[in-house]
């Protein structure tokens, strides 16, 4: 699509994209949202951007291939499942601790976090490795 | 007991690290080997101590048993973990030679083993809905092995195998949804405790037939095989000795689980009908092998007609029938695999697998002969191989269990299964090849070592058959009292790390 205005948009869009796939992906603990749509917002914000552009752009705005966000979320979900081990809980208890940050507040951080961190990863690479694929062909 | 988990996280580590070295494809095969070999002494640890200290259990998460996700390995499960380490092994040695590079550096091996972690996940977990979860595992996997490469037959194989796949999950999905909305409840001992007091109701016929229909289809059994020889002869032929192997046995061992477990009511209903499916599975898958002349089509009939006699074991519902159908899975997991992986072989040889194009395959190669005969005649049932012993404690089960019609057809489609075997036999190896032979290439050792692996397998099932029945009625007996289960699972003797 070689439309200026959408070029334009796809481009002012995609940061805001990611914003609210982190903000959704934040609150899925207790709220709707979560890891899973968390990460297909983020790649929505990638496939407008390939869209208006073409893949190749898109891959490089990503800066990290597709390939290697799969295995940064399959590795930081496993590894979500060791502090339990070293606590002396059963597998895949959820431990957490809480941070107090400046200017945000208490954060409760936790292996859940961080096992959804990991599904928003997955998801995010596995959708674009999909979609790319499918537009490159 | 993090160490009940790890038939799933094993796996898991294993794509992790394949998918980090994807770009040195040389080190592919040798890193799935790996995990696979680990898989393979992790499930033999399990078993021993199953078998010594009586079934495992692990709350994951801290969740006590009803509302969390309950893992569990009975014997049943951990017979079922080595069975599939052991092909898992054999499959990542004979893939080395057999998958071509460009499959190989496509997630080949990543595939493998999320359908291996799918298939673990399945045996080892306690709760119907992350049994489905796990199905679906397996059947991502399993869709993405049948397509890869996208040759035009592969994908037209495909369309039949992920549109039945995906039915058979709505079925499925339905009996858990009624199941969770009448009782609330999804773990599996939960679910045995709730309905042991109460009489049958209509909701739970429904779930009941439901899962039945489901599980039908992932195992093929009739009326639901269609699929089964539409696609399987599609993909490459690792491929399909590793669907052969594992996939239609999920299905079996979910049947077997769920119907000795919770779905106990009714059994004037249910057993009686499973003898007829189980028999007419037998007779038809049988009967269209008889006219099929593509190795691999006459080895996919064959695993339909093999299921049956699974199906039978469950029927006859006493410890020597179901004792019978776990003996009988585990010939047939190493023997069918084993079958498939000669026919590659035999492929290799003569470039083909239609019997009417090949033939002298006696006189070129004496030892692939010896290869194909062991698990060709293990699953015709030709003493002293597994086969024999396997149908052997199913018939005299079935006569014991005053089960006469069922027991003498069983006899006789193992007579039809004979017939298709010598066909092969006859038509490959006896017979004088037709034309000239063009290949004469040597074959790959890494081709042949599964396959003398899992020869020796049946040989050794065959000739120590005590101890290894000994080990299926253990796990029988353990099934047919559903409350030794709930009392490890829901029992207040909860096991931390």
């Amino acid at each position: 699509m070689k439309s200026h205005i959408v070029r334009l948009a796809a481009s002012k869009l995609l940061p805001f994209t990611l914003l609210l796939s982190v903000i959704v992906f934040y609150r899925g603990h207790n709220e709707p949202g979560g890891g899973f749509i968390g990460g297909l917002m983020a790649a929505a914000g990638f496939v407008f951007y390939a869209l208006a552009f073409d893949t190749q752009e898109a891959e490089k705005k990503l800066r990290v291939s597709p390939l290697t966000l799969i295995i940064a979320g399959l590795s930081t979900a496993f590894i979500s499942t060791l502090p339990a081990l070293f606590s002396g809980n059963p597998f895949f208890t959820g431990e957490w601790i809480s941070v107090t940050l400046p200017f945000i507040g208490k954060i409760k951080a936790g292996t859940p976090l961080l096992f959804d961190l990991g599904v928003y990863l997955t998801v995010w690479g596995v959708m674009l490795t999909i979609i790319f694929n499918l537009m490159e062909e | 007991m993090i160490v009940l988990a790890m038939p799933v996280l094993l796996p898991l580590m294993t794509i992790i690290f394949l998918l980090l070295n994807f770009r040195q494809r040389a080190w592919q095969p040798w890193i799935g080997l790996t995990g696979a070999l680990l898989q393979l002494a992790l499930s033999v640890l399990l078993a021993v101590h199953v078998n010594r200290n009586g079934i495992m259990v692990l709350h994951t998460g801290g969740w006590e048993a009803p509302v969390g996700i309950t893992l569990v390995i009975d014997g049943f499960s951990s017979v079922m973990l080595v069975l599939t380490s052991i092909i898992a092994v054999s499959i990542s040695i004979y893939s080395i030679d057999a998958v071509d590079r460009q499959r190989q550096s496509f997630f080949y091996f990543p595939m493998v083993h999320g359908l291996l972690m799918g298939v673990n996940g399945a045996f080892i977990t306690g709760d119907i809905f992350n049994l489905y979860v796990w199905f679906e595992v397996m059947l991502m996997s399993s869709f993405v092995l049948i397509t890869l490469g996208g040759e035009k037959k592969q994908l037209t194989g495909a369309v039949k195998y992920v549109t039945l796949n995906l039915v058979s999950s709505m079925f499925f999905l339905a009996g858990i949804g009624l199941l969770y909305g009448k009782t609330g409840t999804l773990n599996m001992a939960d679910l045995a405790l709730r309905f042991s007091g109460s009489e049958s109701n209509i909701l739970i016929n429904t779930s009941a037939v439901l899962f039945f229909v489901a599980f039908s289809i992932k195992a093929a059994v009739f009326p639901f095989f269609f699929w089964l020889p539409a696609s399987y002869h599609t993909p490459p032929i690792a491929v399909t000795a590793l669907f052969a192997g594992l996939l239609t046995k999920v299905g079996i061992y979910s049947m077997i689980r769920f119907y000795t477990l919770f779905f106990v009511q009714n059994q004037l209903f249910w057993h009686p009908l499973f003898l007829w499916i189980g028999g007419f599975t037998m007779v038809i898958g049988v009967l269209t092998a008889a006219s099929q002349y593509d190795i691999r089509k006459i080895l996919s009939f064959h695993i339909i007609s093999q299921i049956g006699y699974m199906i039978m074991g469950l029927g006859i519902y006493t410890v020597a029938g179901i004792a019978g159908a776990i003996f009988y899975m585990a010939h047939n997991i190493i023997a069918k695999t084993n079958t498939f992986l000669v026919a590659g072989l035999i492929n290799r040889a003569t470039g083909s697998y239609d019997l009417k194009s090949i033939g002298g395959l006696y006189k070129m190669r004496p030892w692939l002969a010896i290869l194909f005969i062991i698990p060709a005649f293990g699953l015709a049932g030709i003493p002293p191989l597994s086969g024999f012993f396997g149908k052997l404690i199913l018939i005299s089960a079935g006569f014991s269990a005053g089960e006469y019609v069922i027991s003498f057809i069983a006899l006789a489609v193992g007579l039809f299964t004979l017939f298709s075997m010598v066909k092969i036999w006859n038509e490959a190896f006896w017979k004088p090849a037709p034309g000239e032979r063009n290949k004469t290439d040597r074959l790959p050792v890494s081709m042949i070592i599964p396959v003398v692996m899992l020869g020796l397998l049946t040989l050794l099932m065959g000739l120590a058959v005590k101890p290894m029945l000994e080990i299926a009625e253990n796990a029988a007996a353990s099934l047919l009292d559903p409350a030794s289960y709930i009392r490890a699972v829901l029992g207040t003797a909860h096991i931390n790390p």
